[in-house]
């Protein structure tokens, strides 16, 4: 085995004692109820580490399988995200043909140029070519109501759920570890600090948050995302090892990714209640839908990107 | 022969539900009724035509076997493929719409219910291609809970499949699709074909989710 494969076996098994314990205590708390009775904070407690346990084991093996596993995995949450985003905005039958061209052959195009190291292209065909191309092909049907609105909506989507997502898969073309088998771990590291950022925000946020930052639009507090963004650097210290950017590095880099992350996830509660919906979709069970679990990894997984690219490319 | 037509027919339906889950998530959402095998006629909302492999799609197992979507015979019976999907795949009720055809559709259905089968129906009779959420209702449905007032009348709204697959497109858009299962209802005594008729929508329209947009 090499060594990267030794590493990632590590942080899933990490991982796994972590949900091992997690459902150890969910477990000692319903044995401790009345019996007959349900507390649904614990059920729903109980499902989301249940999904947990399903999202470690899918991108533990994408991680292991490698290069493609990885592309797969992401083209397929990518598509997950954008059926859900794409539900929910303006369309009229004119975009018809544009929003089959985003799911059929943009989204995929986005995984092949990423999927080949086409740097050049990966990062302008979501921004430049669909952006231009796809409202053409709406214009030609000759609807305009609504038209701006509409088009505008569906780049949105397509940034967000293609673009943005396809960027954690493209973490393993940056130029520091692009030679390397370990480039799959800066994966790991960023959906490891997010994620955990956001667990401990959630916690300390209904602990002791006191101000909110966005009253209307969100429970999260300033406290829980102060919390969450120092639980995030501190597992960015943990995991330095399996980077290439040292202590100092690692633990600037989670922080500012987790940052933009919970920030960036009041701008979907904003869009949430703008439609009227309370999760995107229900296909994780006790988490809502997949843009819902991937809000924070989608906001910061460009902006990850690119720190990395400006300080260590 | 017969048997290798219903092995085919089984591997076909299961084709048609996951292609349909694939795309679509398609999931059913049981507002005020539960999914238990009890005889039903579920009247839906129509404006593609996925609509009735949507709702076939969304139900569970034990449901769908004994579920006979009511489907225009003109339809169904225009080629071979057709032939074999709408009767033996779906199993459906075939009528004729035809005025000039002498059996009559209500006698179909009520053998059908009779039969011990669940029915799927479409009450506007054809797909609704206005800004309306519906149009106004035929009488069958009215017939129906009048003939058979034991059997549960469940409202079906099948929500944005006139974006998924609208009239005239090739290509179904992967959005999501929910079929929402209301409260059933059943013709009260003394109750007129016109009442019911406007209950029976109302009871419809009001599943449909409102999206702002």
């Amino acid at each position: 085995m090499s060594n990267t494969t030794v590493d990632i076996l590590l942080l899933a098994f990490g991982s796994f004692g972590i949900l091992i314990a997690l459902t150890f205590l969910g477990e000692v708390l319903r044995a401790r109820q009345e019996p007959g009775t349900q507390n649904p904070v614990l059920e729903t407690y109980m499902t989301r580490i249940q999904s947990w346990w399903g999202m470690v084991a899918f991108v533990g093996t994408a991680l292991l399988v490698g290069k493609l596993g990885v592309m797969v995995l992401f083209a397929f949450c990518s598509f997950a995200a954008l059926r859900e985003f794409l539900t929910l905005t303006t369309k009229a039958q004119a975009d018809h043909i544009s929003l089959a061209l985003a799911f059929f052959v943009v989204l995929p195009l986005q995984y092949v140029f990423v999927g080949m190291g086409w740097t050049g292209m990966y990062t302008v065909f979501i921004p430049v070519y669909a952006f231009l191309l796809l409202p053409i092909v709406s214009a030609l049907r000759g609807n305009s109501e609504k038209f701006l609105i509409r088009v505008a909506e569906t780049q949105w989507g397509l940034m967000i759920a293609v673009f943005c997502v396809s960027h954690v898969p493209a973490l393993i073309n940056l130029e520091i570890t692009a030679n390397s088998d370990r480039a799959v771990l800066m994966i790991a590291f960023l959906v490891m600090v997010v994620q955990f950022g956001d667990l401990l925000e959630y916690f300390f946020g209904r602990r002791i948050g006191r101000r909110k930052i966005a009253p209307g639009l969100s429970p999260k507090t300033w406290e829980g995302v102060t919390c969450g963004v120092l639980a995030a650097m501190l597992t960015g210290a943990l995991l330095s090892w399996i980077t290439p950017f040292g202590l100092f590095g690692a633990v600037a880099l989670a922080g500012a990714a987790s940052l933009v992350g919970m920030l960036g996830s009041l701008v979907f509660a904003a869009i949430k209640r703008d439609r009227g919906v309370k999760d995107w979709s229900h296909l994780i069970p006790g988490q809502g839908g997949f843009v819902d679990q991937l809000d924070s990894v989608i906001f910061a997984a460009p902006i990850f990107y690119h720190l990395v690219q400006f300080f260590y490319g | 022969m017969k048997f290798l037509r219903h092995f085919a027919a089984r591997i076909v339906g299961h084709a048609i539900r996951i292609f349909a889950r694939a795309i679509t998530a398609v999931r059913a959402d049981w507002q005020g009724i539960e999914p238990v095998p009890r005889q039903r006629v579920y009247f839906a909302n129509h404006t593609s035509n996925g609509d009735m492999p949507m709702i076939w799609a969304s139900l569970p197992p034990a449901l769908r076997r004994e579920v006979r979507p009511v489907a225009a015979a003109d339809y169904w019976l225009k080629n071979k493929l057709r032939a074999f999907v709408g009767p033996e795949v779906f199993n459906c009720v075939l009528v004729d719409r035809r005025p000039e055809v002498k059996d009559k559709p209500m006698d179909k259905i009520i053998a059908a219910l009779d039969e011990g089968s669940s029915l799927i129906i479409f009450p506007e009779g054809n797909r609704n291609m206005t800004d309306d959420p519906l149009l106004p209702f035929k009488a069958g449905l009215y017939n129906m809970g009048v003939a058979r007032p034991d059997v549960d009348l469940v409202p079906t709204w099948v929500a944005n499949l006139n974006t998924i697959m609208p009239k005239g497109e090739v290509i179904p858009l992967p959005l999501i699709c929910t079929v929402t299962f209301g409260a059933p209802i059943h013709v009260e005594d003394g109750e007129t074909k016109d009442a019911f008729l406007k209950r029976a929508a109302n009871a419809l329209a009001s599943l449909a989710p409102e999206v702002q947009s």
